[in-house]
């Protein structure tokens, strides 16, 4: 299990007002990411434990991405099994997604 | 007057030949009849050093029991002969190479046999002419690779030879056409002997020879995708393709590839499609197998008509139930035809969508790695803009409305869409894109004329992946074109070595399109959304008349 942390300045912060959300499963091939609400809202901090080791440079490509399109004011914490980088953006995309709706 | 004859010149010789040969089989066969346990004994007798010869057999059916007796042939009686057959797919299409009976190949599939075609061709075992299309290698047979001797395979004949091919007609049609139209020798393997066939699918005067193998020819589903290993980016691929391609240039006639991201297409449209109210829309007229995968989108109404080029393990009776969809003769059954459905897919579709090994930065795309050579099938037909093409239609018009923006409209050729669909990241964590394909290396190995492209960049219209659709009819530049790939790469190294000022420029002027930018929620991308999430869902949805074969039954 190889863990790294980044935390990122990012241009908005994340809308909605949801406390929380969680999307994925943690399995191979798969992640589970964890978003929840700070009050940093220029930050965005990013704790990963991964079982794939020596992926950092695709891990802060990946997460600079996503950062840039707004993502202020959360923390977010993946449990990766060994997920491929484009199964990463979506699950990332999908907790924001899922952090900006209405509560149901 | 007089005009100069040739002195003694026999126009006729063809005939006479083909007269020996049948004299010869009749040595060892009874009429047309060949008992089965003399088979190889009979091929020795028919057969010459030299000839062409073609084992039927493509991506789907094969003439197993015909390939497997000619393979034991005592390469002292058969020799030197060329192989001029769509698929090399069983391991005794490459004996013949191995033993000596062979020595030339023309083809155009080898699937399974990818990796041992590679070494052979390395190790100078096999000759290669060319790596055809489909299309390409039955024009050949009527041109100048006609077969001398054609082995085919039929689900049953009659006496008199009249063959029925059941659903999987396929290639016989053609390659009887081209071989036994030109003085060739026919054989055929059929499963049984009847008295009456339930259709006449090749007549029997074509038909000199025939063994029952007591068993069906073997066939392999390889249109068989399950729904249970369809994944979520696999979902948002199908959904950009849907929502950023189908829905806006109105894509109703059409043809899929085989890979999952199509497969996910097929199960969107009732759920993703009918939500965006593209039901009568989009994916009406098909170019394509009984995929599976279409049932669920067949039994919502969104399909009016499919023609085949194969058939698919399993959707037999389904086929058979659903007549005002199929193609299906006086017997029920479906009628497939190679030839004519990539005809179909080349000149009547306005799209077609498909997935690759290796895309460069040209757009060139290609199956060939450096260890097997997959060869084509019917992709560099389908995925190619025909330039014979005449009538117009709204996609046609748009896409080279599109590519096109000095020429008068009349004088304007439209564009087949030919769109490569896939993940960034292939089998084994293996990128899609590369810096330069694995067969322009193999071109050289082998001292080919021509590296084995499958879609050449310039038919190449759109590319999607989960990171977007990238139009590159729309790229004004070699450089823009470069830059609109790199867009849509993701995290390869190809796509983050992009220029990022220059990729959003692209996209501020839609060539690069992502998902956000569609209005597409990244929460749908959900397998709850396919309309089958299994072989099993896709078995109910035809009401049981789907009948999967064994190794996709986990019931």
């Amino acid at each position: 299990m190889e863990e790294l942390s980044f935390t990122l300045k990012t241009p908005r912060p994340a809308a909605g007002a949801r406390r929380q959300a969680i999307v994925g499963v943690v399995a191979s091939g798969n992640l589970e990411v964890l978003v929840e609400r700070t009050a940093d809202t220029d930050i965005c901090a990013i704790d990963i434990a991964t079982a794939a080791h020596g992926f950092r440079a695709v891990w802060e490509a990946v997460i600079g991405d996503f950062v840039a399109r707004g993502a202020g004011g959360l923390r977010i914490s993946i449990n990766d099994g060994g997920a491929r980088p484009d199964m990463v953006a979506l699950r990332l995309a999908q907790g924001l997604r899922m952090i900006e709706e209405p509560e149901a | 007057m007089h005009t100069k004859r040739m002195a003694m010149k026999n126009w006729n010789d063809q005939k006479t030949a083909r007269a020996a040969r049948i004299a010869a089989g009749q040595t060892v066969a009874d009429g047309k009849m060949i008992p089965a346990e003399r088979l190889t004994e009979f091929l020795e007798a028919v057969i010459r050093p030299g000839d062409r010869v073609c084992i039927e057999g493509d991506n789907q059916k094969q003439a197993d029991l015909l390939a497997r007796a000619l393979a034991n042939a005592a390469p002292a009686r058969i020799n030197d002969l060329h192989m001029v057959q769509s698929g090399v797919v069983l391991p005794e299409h490459l004996d013949l190479f191995d033993r000596g009976i062979a020595r030339r190949l023309d083809f155009s599939y080898s699937g399974p046999q990818s990796a041992r075609i590679a070494r052979m061709l390395f190790g100078g075992q096999i000759e290669l002419g060319a790596v055809h299309t489909y299309l390409e290698l039955f024009a050949r047979y009527f041109i100048d690779l006609t077969p001398n001797v054609a082995l085919i395979a039929a689900v049953s004949a009659d006496r008199e030879g009249n063959l029925y091919t059941g659903p999987n007609t396929e290639d016989t049609p053609t390659v009887v056409e081209a071989t036994s139209f030109k003085d060739g020798l026919v054989i055929a393997q059929v499963g049984e002997i009847v008295d009456r066939v339930p259709r006449v699918d090749i007549p029997g005067d074509l038909v000199h020879f025939v063994v029952d193998a007591k068993k069906p020819f073997y066939v392999e589903p390889l249109f068989t995708r399950d729904p249970a290993a369809v994944t979520e980016t696999q979902i948002l691929t199908a959904m950009l393709a849907i929502k950023g391609l189908y829905a806006p240039y109105g894509i109703k006639r059409l043809n899929h590839g085989i890979g999952f991201s199509t497969a996910a297409i097929e199960l969107l449209l009732p759920t993703y499609g009918e939500a965006l109210g593209l039901r009568g829309r989009i994916c009406s007229h098909f170019a394509l197998n009984p995929h599976p995968t279409l049932i669920p989108a067949i039994e919502a109404g969104w399909v009016e008509q499919v023609h085949s080029f194969g058939s698919e393990v399993g959707m037999e009776d389904y086929v058979a139930a659903r007549s005002d969809v199929f193609f299906t003769g006086p017997d029920g059954s479906l009628r497939s035809n190679r030839a004519f459905c990539q005809t179909a897919g080349l000149y009547a579709c306005d799209m077609f969508i498909g997935s690759t090994l290796q895309i460069d930065l040209a757009g060139h795309s290609s199956t060939v790695t450096t260890s097997r050579i997959a060869g084509f099938g019917g992709a560099p037909n389908m995925g190619s803009d025909p330039h014979g093409r005449r009538h117009p239609s709204e996609p046609w018009l748009k896409a080279g409305a599109e590519a096109d923006i000095t020429s008068p409209a009349p004088l304007r050729r439209g564009r087949k869409l030919v769109v490569q669909i896939g993940e960034t990241f292939g089998d084994k964590n293996v990128p899609l894109f590369v810096e330069q394909l694995d067969a322009l290396a193999l071109a050289q190995k082998l001292n080919l004329d021509l590296a084995p492209v499958m879609v050449y960049g310039d038919d190449v219209t759109h590319i999607v992946t989960e990171e977007g659709i990238a139009n590159l009819l729309l790229c004004r530049s070699t450089d823009e074109r470069e830059q609109a790939i790199r867009g849509v790469a993701g995290y390869t190294d190809i796509g983050r070595q992009r220029d990022r000022k220059m990729v959003e420029r692209l996209r501020e002027r839609k060539i690069i399109q992502r998902p956000e930018d569609l209005g597409i929620n990244p929460l749908d991308a959900d397998r709850s959304l396919l309309a089958a999430r299994s072989i099993k869902d896709l078995m109910l949805a035809s009401g049981g008349l789907y009948k999967p074969p064994s190794r996709f039954r986990n019931w």
